[in-house]
């Protein structure tokens, strides 16, 4: 009775600690790395035009595959693109999306995830419309190596 | 003079009156003429481009939007984008020589830039208008 109880509790114990990752933010977690060593010029070229090119790891794959359906109405403007185009970076962007997402949802906005509102939910509603800000969606502003995936919280500096 | 000196000296002035636009060489050349051909068919009167009919185009306002809102009043100048703030690199060739170099990348952005500014396509010969004042721009 005492093997069985200490087995059940090892097994309870060691599957939080495996789950603990995903179960996180209530399992909206970011993938770790954000993103994958194998970058694709498409990828960085397209979704880097008008704003800077996300990583692929801050959404889980179903988030990507609604993104890259519906380009033409992509938050209020067209961005479209060729069907190969589309086809060859959604395959990228799925590949490398978050690892660590066990939750059904897929949002669109990277800034109404879990994870996201969490690990900046210190700052005050004013500091992201500083000038030198504008948006949540802004990371280069206080995350200077964002484009490379680098979100280290050392690394972060808040624009006055 | 004879009837076919003056058939032929008719033939190139109005030749020459109504193709101004292929008179430039370089950056925009192949895009006007397949835009030509493409404006012939779409309507039956067209005659040719105009740089000026482009420039005000460029400038034209539908609601709050126009193509200088991202672009800036000057092609020459580099934009920012109205909603993220991104850099965007001057539009006319003379200060950027990449622009108007790939036919399928003008295409994939006068359908979106058309579609935010006019919720509509662009016809060609407002393309061509448009293309035929950016390779004007000096």
């Amino acid at each position: 009775m005492k093997t069985l109880f200490s087995l059940i509790l090892a097994l309870a114990l060691g599957s939080t600690a495996a789950l603990a990752d995903s179960d996180k933010y209530g399992g909206e977690n970011r993938g770790k790395p954000v993103l994958s060593g194998q970058s694709n010029s498409k990828w960085k070229q397209e979704c880097g035009s008008c704003h800077m090119a996300f990583p692929p790891g801050l959404l889980p794959a179903e988030s990507w595959r609604k993104m890259m359906g519906g380009l033409d109405k992509h938050f209020g403007t067209d961005a479209s693109l060729t069907a190969q185009e589309n086809r060859e970076i959604t395959a990228y962007l799925v590949k490398n999306a978050s690892n660590r997402w066990n939750a059904p949802s897929a949002p669109l906005r990277i800034t109404e995830t879990a994870w996201f509102k969490r690990k900046h939910d210190e700052l005050a509603p004013a500091v992201w419309k500083r000038a030198a800000i504008k948006s949540p969606a802004n990371c280069v502003a206080c995350h200077a190596g964002a484009e490379k995936g680098d979100f280290e919280e050392d690394r972060v500096r808040i624009p006055r | 003079m004879s009837r076919i000196t003056l058939f032929l000296a008719v033939t190139l002035l109005v030749t020459a009156a109504a193709r101004p636009v292929l008179a430039q060489p370089g950056a925009g050349a192949a895009l006007l003429d397949t835009y030509r051909a493409a404006a012939m068919k779409e309507e039956s009167g067209f005659r040719d481009f105009s740089a000026q009919r482009g420039e005000k185009f460029f400038f034209a306002r539908n609601g709050d939007m126009s193509c200088a809102s991202c672009h800036t009043d000057n092609p020459k100048a580099g934009g920012k984008h109205a909603k993220t703030g991104k850099a965007i690199e001057p539009l006319a060739p003379v200060a950027n020589a990449q622009r108007l170099s790939d036919p399928a990348k003008v295409e994939k952005w006068f359908k979106r830039n058309c579609n935010d500014v006019l919720q509509r396509a662009c016809s060609a010969r407002e393309k061509g208008d448009f293309v035929a004042w950016l390779v004007s721009v000096k």
